[in-house]
């Protein structure tokens, strides 16, 4: 059944989608879309950490992203620079020595492209094994932290206050975010991974007014992005990655209807 | 467990500092079921970042914080929810513990917004919100309730059911009360102990021995404290919670 390679990049897709809708959601709530940004942006010296050394891609991009992510909480800590430009300063240094030293590997065949914006052609069963597995995995831990990682992100102060130990689940978060990019880096390309975190989310944001309601939308429209994007890919030969994501952008401007059709209904 | 069953929280020379400067020094209090302990004191005097010691929220730079309570619950002072999350006002009863449904209209009727129950928080009003955080709070039967400055926005006549309500909860689920608060007249009425912060502990006791207190007329005015003073010793009967003198 996973000889086609587009049946495995159909089932690997779906996989990244069911994990990124939730955490998409709190990425927008938390407003940390440009953290997520960051994280993707280092997982290209990942990448090429993960070919110098041939480590497993997933695990040396999962391995810079959660230090990025310390050295982030570390130099807010030490420097009186704001969070964007401290998140700034690391995306585009680790972005820049992962070029660099891809330079250095001039000796392996290298398809730049394909890490940058994702390549159905590359998935293998394996993949499909990590994102299902791997996925399982981030979302049972969230299921246990949720009402911690929820409630600190209405309020941290009250979390903290009513014993839900904010600091614990937000280090766990940040964990998870790295392991969900790490994950989806194939498929979707370093450039785009939050791309897929975030519409899918925002295209829910538009048509739901609980939380719930939002996780669930997210996961469908982000499903909704990976199979017709990836039905376009095949069909006119375009990116995985960028395909999937104009999809989720198409349903994200379709989303707007309803609440531009409310706003008149209002207006009367 | 602790010597006096009653003691919920001991602050014993507790103190912040930021970058070296102190924002509080010296701090000591106590908190007991069925009592209110009220901070008082200009803007800037460390209320807020004494009840977050007491809260365990901030770690104390010096002394120690002992806390037996079991279950705390806040109402912060200012709190904005972020517009980008879809809440709620039945998701935010629930936010840090499963409350069921008859609990919450029961707490959301005893601050009057019962009928707010599924509107989404960010329609909500100043005063509106406010009374849905105290909501929250009560519905969660903490045996420690820190209030900071809980009836902020809210209108006239619904303070003054507020600050009865604090009051009568206070008694109903025997919870000790740290509140801070503006209001002179609630405070000096209705509270067991009066701590006046100006960085450091002014001074404290129970509301009559404070307003005769000389740097607690240093901190609030000749004429502040006077009224206050007056107020106390005018009065030679006391009022129930619905403010009809008791026999």
């Amino acid at each position: 059944m996973f000889d086609d390679f587009f049946i495995r990049a159909l089932v690997a897709g779906v996989g990244i989608a069911i994990v990124a809708g939730p955490l998409g959601c709190l990425v927008i709530w938390r407003r940390l879309s440009y953290f997520g940004d960051t994280l993707s942006h280092s997982a290209l010296l990942g990448v090429t950490l993960a070919y110098s050394f041939s480590l497993n891609i997933a695990f040396s991009v999962f391995v810079i992203s959660a230090v990025v992510a310390l050295l982030l909480v570390s130099l807010q800590k030490r420097t009186k620079l704001a969070g964007d430009s401290l998140l700034g300063l690391l995306a585009h240094s680790t972005l820049a020595i992962g070029l660099v030293l891809i330079g250095f590997l001039s000796f392996i065949r290298f398809d730049l492209m394909g890490l940058l914006f994702g390549d159905i052609l590359a998935v293998t069963t394996a993949d499909i094994g990590l994102v299902w597995i791997g996925g399982s995995i981030i979302l049972i831990i969230l299921y246990f932290i949720w009402k911690s990682l929820f409630s600190a992100t209405v309020n941290y102060d009250l979390s903290a206050a009513e014993g839900m130990r904010p600091e614990v689940s937000n280090f766990i978060f940040t964990l998870l975010l790295a392991g969900v990019i790490a994950l989806s880096i194939k498929m979707i390309g370093a450039l785009l991974i939050t791309g897929l975190l975030l519409i899918p989310a925002a295209i829910a944001r538009n048509i739901s007014n609980s939380p719930r309601q939002m996780i669930v939308i997210a996961i469908l429209s982000g499903i909704l992005s990976v199979v017709v994007g990836l039905f376009a890919s095949l069909e006119i030969n375009t990116s995985s990655g960028p395909s999937i994501i104009v999809v989720a952008l198409i349903l994200f401007i379709i989303s707007l209807v309803p609440l531009e059709i409310k706003g008149q209904l209002q207006k009367r | 467990m602790n010597e006096n069953n009653n003691l919920l929280v001991r602050l014993k020379d507790c103190g912040i500092q930021k970058s070296s400067k102190w924002i509080v020094k010296g701090i000591s209090l106590e908190i007991h079921k069925g009592k209110i302990v009220t901070l008082i004191g200009p803007n800037g005097s460390g209320k807020t970042t004494t009840a977050k010691m007491a809260l365990n929220i901030l770690k104390s730079d010096e002394g120690s914080i002992e806390n037996y309570s079991t279950k705390m619950a806040y109402v912060p002072q200012k709190i904005s929810i972020d517009w980008t999350m879809p809440l709620r006002v039945i998701d935010f009863m629930n936010l840090t513990s499963h409350i069921n449904k008859d609990e919450i209209i029961e707490a959301l009727e005893l601050t009057g917004v019962q009928h707010l129950i599924y509107n989404e928080i960010h329609n909500l009003s100043g005063g509106e919100f406010q009374r849905v955080l105290i909501a929250r709070a009560i519905a969660k039967k903490p045996d420690l309730l820190v209030l900071d400055e809980p009836v902020q926005g809210v209108d006239f006549n619904g303070e003054i059911a507020l600050y009865n309500l604090i009051k009568e909860i206070c008694t109903k689920l025997n919870c000790g009360i740290l509140l801070i608060s503006h209001d002179l007249h609630f405070v000096m009425s209705a509270t067991d102990h009066v701590i006046c912060l100006n960085g450091h502990i002014c001074c404290s006791g129970s509301p009559k021995s404070i307003v005769k207190n000389s740097s607690y007329i240093e901190l609030f005015g000749e004429h502040n404290a006077a009224t206050l003073s007056l107020y106390q010793h005018e009065h030679d009967h006391s009022h129930q919670t619905d403010g009809s003198v008791k026999n």
